[in-house]
């Protein structure tokens, strides 16, 4: 008989005796699916929020931000230099001259989440007249656009499903003044759809302010960046740093995706590590259950081989059922679910759990992984049997 | 406890799968020991939240500056016994990484508020006396090597000086010892600040209050808040521990996500641990018939079984819960807490023991009614 033969012949016995053996078989695939399903949420988590991060901004278009400050929140312009930036010459004009970019103003509103009524910092952005050239992926999807000099706001979709009070009609008071929201938008899914929009100088007169936290332009093209980077910095009356949109929105997204990374990593490590002494235990009593049938097999002139390559198979194949239950059940519970977190500006981001096919692929990887050290050991034990001995034993 | 020898060779039937149904079991208590430990330091910063103090923040949100002037107004509201004021400096060292959190402060109401920092009188006095001088907490000290007389650069992200520059120097007067929460603070005079910002001046961060009567911090704040009702600073006051619970909560539910991968892992478990024993009993029955052919009695033979399932997952807990312990100062970057606090590992105890209870039941429930002539004769 050829080696393929006494393979399939063997792993075929293996795998029609499951049956009996169906209690410690499902310790292997519930530890797989366990460890699964927990390495493939978390970096669910991660991926979805680097996700909306490196989908906010565009390779042509520039932010401007207090020299030194990594974040709007820490930011500060002055009136004097928002003209000076948007007079440079690599900014666009829209057909009626004016530069295409918007002086933006950033300020924090405390509202209940909708889940656990915690207060939660959500970000009111004034930005300028043209902001929406600036920005055309941004559309309105229910009630109006602000009027610019009213007490209005427009919600994002994100915003609008996590936090109380956003709905169109319903009243806000900011520093004692009443503010309607007007409109709805969505944004593709990008960061902006965690925040409200109103008009920039009457956030500016509510807050009694008078500095923008930064300013955002329309490239004439992707390559103009450098030049419109040196004509900034070399400008001896700013102290700017300019960054490409999707570079610092990329940014922002680089400290908790470490985290969650570390926290999959390490936590999934460390069941893994359990799940795989389950899943040896498992294979070592299957290995047990059936060393008279081994050792028959054996006597009558099957190879060592065939036999713990029936082991490993049988391994694997539970392993990947776990796999599978796993992925199933991270994407049952988690995708697409929204969830929202501080971000970098010290702000809320709401974002969606990812599981995206690179992740289960993951996942599966870890599974067989499991499953082959697992498989390993107890089939060279099988194949170790001592015929005579095996046959003999009750 | 005679029986203990008898327990301890029966579980060492099948060494190989003991010794692996201990180590998996031990992995899942060293899961719980730490994530159970991460959610144990957040709630001890909460815990050390002072009752008789308040925070009084813009009701607006707590990023929101409030005027220094309402300092008297805030002193004369009725209960209260003292009030201080900090901002938010936004710092680091020389790199973007190393984040020092530094406040501006007003040194002789600070302090007098905060009797658990530990400052000695003369480096007070030397901090009230330089207009740079800083006081920071030992553990700061040690991490990059300061000394009571260095003079330190801090960059700030949010503060400039007239000129556009954000260093800001700094001279050590002082190094104080307290409780965890305080060990990496940096304060210093809020009049150097006042003095040398270039924008925001005659506004603050925050106010603490001090009340006379803790049992009246509710109504205090209410008092607090109505003061400034219907002005353009707006205040939101809370307990020092609602503050620091809402701080919290702005991460997401770290709570609900740690304990849901825990749910798994004990789900996982009680498969495993049970399986095991359900084994090691069907393996076992002709030697427990002969346990009760010796006259063991059927509750007998139950609490064997059990016991020898107890006695398992705690060997294991203790191990999982001792690799917790070993490895959990290691995390003290992250969330800054030195030891596994006992709690946890006391609940680990009492979940290691429910756990075991669990499993062992039903294998247990089986060896019970066991009846000797079949068991002898194999059937």
């Amino acid at each position: 008989m050829s080696a393929f033969k006494q393979i399939g012949a063997v792993t075929g016995m293996s795998i029609g005796s499951l049956p009996q053996r169906l209690g410690s078989s499902s310790v292997i695939v519930v530890g797989i699916a366990g460890v699964v399903a927990v390495v493939i949420s978390v970096l669910a988590m991660a991926t979805g929020f680097k996700h909306t991060l490196a989908s906010t901004g565009r390779a042509d278009r520039a932010i401007v931000l207090r020299g030194g400050s990594d974040s709007e929140l820490a930011s500060s312009i002055e009136r004097g230099n928002v003209l000076t930036i948007l007079d440079a010459r690599e900014v666009r004009r829209s057909a009626d001259g004016k530069p295409v970019g918007s002086a933006e103003a950033v300020v924090i509103v405390d509202l209940p989440k909708k889940s656990n009524d915690a207060g939660s910092n959500v970000t009111i952005r004034g930005v300028g007249e043209k902001a929406f050239e600036l920005r055309p992926e941004i559309h309105i999807t229910g009630g109006r656009m602000f009027r610019s000099g009213l007490r209005e706001l427009i919600v994002g979709a994100g915003a609008q499903k996590q936090f109380k009070g956003l709905d169109i009609g319903s009243h806000l008071t900011l520093r004692g003044t009443d503010w309607t929201i007007v409109g709805a938008f969505e944004s593709g899914g990008d960061a902006h759809e965690s925040e409200l929009m109103a008009d920039g100088e009457t956030v500016l007169s509510a807050y009694r302010r008078n500095l923008y936290q930064s300013v955002v332009v329309q490239l004439e093209s992707a390559q103009g960046f450098a030049a419109f980077k040196r004509a900034l910095t070399g400008n001896p009356q700013l102290s700017v740093d300019v960054k490409r949109e999707r570079d610092y929105y990329a940014q922002q997204s680089a400290d908790l995706s470490k985290v969650l990374s570390f926290v999959a990593y390490v936590v999934g490590g460390i069941m893994a590590v359990g799940a795989l002494f389950g899943a040896l235990n498992t294979m070592y009593s299957a290995v047990s259950t059936r060393s008279q049938e081994i050792a028959t097999l054996r006597a009558i002139g099957f190879g060592s081989t065939p036999v713990v390559i029936s082991v490993m198979i049988e391994a694997l194949l539970l392993a990947l059922i776990g796999a599978v239950i796993g992925s199933a059940l991270a994407w049952i519970f988690f995708n697409g679910n929204a969830v929202s977190t501080l971000g970098a500006n010290f702000t809320q981001v709401v974002f969606r759990l990812t599981v995206t096919p690179g992740l289960v692929v993951l996942g599966i990887i870890w599974a067989c992984f499991i499953g082959i050290i697992g498989g390993l050991f107890p089939a060279i034990r099988a194949a170790r049997l001592p015929v005579a001995a095996a046959l003999r034993a009750t | 406890m005679k029986f203990l020898p008898l327990i301890w060779a029966a579980m060492w039937r099948k060494r190989a799968r003991t010794i692996f149904t201990i180590l998996s079991v031990a992995t899942a208590f060293l899961l719980f020991g730490m994530l159970q430990g991460v959610i144990g330091a957040f709630d001890k910063a909460v815990a050390g939240a002072a009752a008789d103090r308040l925070t009084v923040t813009s009701k607006v949100s707590f990023t929101e500056p409030l005027p220094l002037g309402y300092l008297s107004q805030i002193e004369s509201v009725p209960g209260v016994a003292s009030a201080t004021y900090l901002s938010w400096f936004g710092t680091y060292f020389q790199d973007r990484k190393n984040i020092v959190f530094s406040f501006p402060t007003e040194p002789r109401t600070y302090f007098a508020m905060y009797p658990e920092i530990k400052l000695t009188a003369a480096q007070f006095e030397a901090l009230v006396r330089t207009r740079t001088g800083a006081v920071i907490g030992r553990e700061l000290a040690k991490k990059y090597g300061w000394k009571v007389g260095s003079r330190v650069p801090l960059h700030s992200v949010i503060w400039t000086k007239p000129g556009g520059s954000s260093d800001w120097e700094f001279d050590i007067v002082g190094i104080f010892d307290g409780p965890a929460n305080f060990a990496q603070s940096f304060y210093f005079n809020h009049d150097y600040f006042e003095e040398a910002r270039s924008f925001g001046k005659g506004k603050v961060g925050w106010f603490i209050v001090k009340v006379q009567d803790p049992n009246r911090a509710g109504q205090v704040s209410s008092a607090i808040d109505t003061r400034f009702a219907n002005s353009p600073d707006e205040t939101k006051t809370q307990t020092e521990k609602e503050f620091t619970m809402s701080f919290f909560k702005q991460q997401g539910d770290i709570n609900f996500i740690v304990r849901a991968i825990l749910g798994a892992v004990f789900f996982t478990l009680l498969f495993l641990t049970g399986n095991t024993m359900m084994q090691a009993v069907r393996e076992r029955i002709p030697e427990l018939a002969v346990l009760k052919t010796l006259g063991f009695s059927d509750t007998g033979v139950l609490l064997l079984v059990l016991a020898e399932s107890v006695l398992l997952c705690l060997v294991a807990a203790a191990l999982g819960l001792a690799l917790a312990a070993a490895i959990f100062p290691g995390l003290k970057d992250f969330i800054g807490a030195v030891a596994l606090p006992g709690k946890v590992v006391a609940l680990g105890i009492v979940i290691a023991v429910l756990l075991a209870l669990v499993t062992g039941l039903p294998p247990a429930m089986r060896a019970k009614r066991l009846n000797i002539v079949d068991a002898l004769a194999g059937r």
